[in-house]
């Protein structure tokens, strides 16, 4: 029992150790020639990329991550999927991200503002849609139809990216929506149109794709005043140093504008 | 007169039985303070009470007025306590009756119904708002029905809200209820069925004032657990500010871009539901 015991008491700081010792290594030296060490020792489960990214790169950026990690063995992805204002709010609360990918530059704003990360990168645009249920009830074909009082709209929460955009959209186009609800995220703004308790909704591009023939998108020209920019940005005190700044390039190569263009996200 | 006499000798060993047997009680055990009990009573307590320091240590003190008196906060609040009013009422006319079922008659798969009782105490809320969507939405199994037949729809109404509501915090009534109603002496109610009262009689004047202060216990609870609904809520009935946005919602989204805003709003929620629940404590419940 005590020979066990005191094998924990020495293994347990020992790892840590090693854990901590490998960590300072890779964040320290910059540069190619760090990077090899650095995951050598991924092998002993120390290298984790947390990545913080909004809703809507879940399907995307989950691909990647898998890319990322056989490209990487002994790294391990791992995602925090949410509202992007959201995701703003936990790391300057002081949430563990390597990485963050927001919906909008003004979440992504507010990380850089407290000096969290610095010079992010446009990595997509998107571009918003109206989606109907696939029998289309209300007959809607354009944006001026949402404006009938009979036709049951859902939009975003100004508060988040996509309602943003959609009051943006709305007032570039000059009309006036009032809408039964105002939901959280994209993705539930998605719901109850798949559900069909609403006409329409005004939701991503690649939200409509990845609905995968639920819903029903209809382009409208409007939407080109309301094209939401992605950032993205490793954070300055990242814990897995390189190694985030390796899954951001994965994202900004080729092999990553691929799998985000087939998703329906537009090149910056 | 009689009642409470005979009520005595079988009821001894529950709290506020009688002052005298309280006090000598409480002689019996004095001396030292078990510590084993007093010191995870304190870190529970201090569990419990310290995020509510840190809202009040992070509170705006000196914007507090004047986001209080913006519109939308009291549309919020007010909205918030109507619904949770009124789910309490369903919750009470439907509960009762379910608890009663539940406590006093034998049938077969009783054990089984008191589980699907509390299925919405397990089930995450907004998985309780899809369910109900699927249910009583427009395209739901009832809802198409109420929708065809009488032009209802649920969805994005107050009404949804109240029944959103109602759903997430029934169980709570009907567990508080049912083990009022089992631990109530059924002497009672056999004498008066024996004196010839009806079964509806003997619920209304023997049964009902019985478990009266479990009723409350399980309606002030009820009361908490739907003023505070979100998940259910947002699901279910949407968000729009005037009729579904509840002060959670409002709490949520003001999270999203303004985290100040956000801790007024929860302050506000706070201090009103402990008003109100102090003042319903001292008036229906005998605080010792």
């Amino acid at each position: 029992m005590f020979r066990r015991l005191s094998r924990w008491a020495v293994a347990v700081p020992v790892a840590l150790v090693i854990a901590g010792l490998s960590g300072c290594g890779s964040s320290d030296t910059a540069g190619s020639t760090s990077s090899a060490p650095a995951s050598t020792s991924a092998a002993a489960g120390a290298k984790d990329v947390n990545v913080f990214a909004a809703a809507s790169l879940t399907g995307t950026f989950t691909e990647l991550g898998k890319a990322f990690e056989a490209a990487h063995p002994g790294a391990t992805v791992k995602f925090n999927f949410g509202s992007s204002a959201t995701l703003a709010q936990q790391i300057v609360q002081g949430a563990p991200a390597d990485v963050f990918a927001a919906a909008s530059p003004a979440t992504m704003k507010t990380v850089t503002d407290a000096s969290l990360a610095s010079g992010p990168t446009t990595f997509v645009r998107n571009r918003l849609e109206i989606a109907v249920p696939k029998d289309n009830p209300a007959k809607v074909d354009e944006l001026k139809d949402l404006t009938d009082p009979k036709v049951k709209v859902a939009l975003c929460a100004e508060q988040v990216p996509c309602g943003a955009a959609a009051v943006k959209a709305l007032d570039a186009a000059g009309l006036k929506v009032t809408p039964v609800t105002l939901e959280q995220d994209v993705k539930a703004t998605l719901t109850k149109v798949e559900l069909g308790e609403v006409d329409a909704a005004l939701v991503y591009t690649t939200d409509v794709i990845a609905a995968a023939g639920k819903v029903q998108g209809i382009a409208f020209p409007e939407a080109d005043k309301a094209i939401n920019d992605y950032p993205i940005a490793t954070l300055s005190k990242a814990p897995a140093g390189d190694l985030a700044e390796q899954f951001v390039d994965l994202v900004l190569s080729r092999q990553g504008a691929d799998v985000l263009t087939k998703a329906g996200f537009e090149a910056p | 007169m009689n009642s409470s006499q005979a009520r005595r000798p079988g009821r001894s060993d529950t709290p506020g039985g009688g002052a005298a047997g309280h006090s000598a009680a409480r002689r019996a055990v004095s001396g030292r303070l078990p510590w084993m009990l007093v010191l995870p009573a304190v870190v529970g307590l201090a569990f419990l009470v310290l995020p509510l320091a840190g809202l009040l240590i992070r509170a705006p003190w000196s914007t507090l007025l004047q986001r209080l008196a913006e519109p939308q906060v009291l549309e919020a609040l007010r909205l918030s306590l109507v619904c949770a009013t009124a789910a309490t009422a369903v919750c009470v006319l439907f509960g009762v009756p379910l608890a009663w079922l539940l406590a006093r008659l034998e049938f077969p798969g009783r054990r089984v119904v008191r589980a699907l009782v509390t299925v919405p105490l397990v089930l995450p809320p907004v998985v309780g708002g899809v369910a109900l969507l699927l249910v009583l939405g427009r395209r739901g199994l009832i809802g198409q029905w109420l929708e065809s037949a009488f032009g209802i729809t649920l969805p994005f109404t107050t009404i949804g809200v109240i029944v959103a509501e109602a759903f997430v915090a029934m169980p709570f009534l009907v567990i508080s209820v049912e083990g009022a109603l089992r631990a109530a002496d059924r002497r009672f109610e056999e004498a008066a069925a024996t004196l010839g009262a009806s079964r509806w009689t003997v619920f209304r004047r023997v049964t009902l004032p019985l478990i009266m202060p479990g009723v409350v216990a399980g309606a002030v609870l009820c009361w908490a657990r739907a003023l505070g609904e979100f998940g259910a809520t947002i699901t279910f009935a949407g968000n729009f500010p005037g009729t579904t946005r509840t002060m959670p919602l409002a709490v949520y989204l003001a999270l999203e871009t303004e985290p100040d805003a956000a801790i007024v709003l929860s302050l506000v929620l706070l201090a009103v539901s402990v008003v109100i629940l102090a003042s319903l404590r001292d008036r229906w419940v005998n605080s010792p």
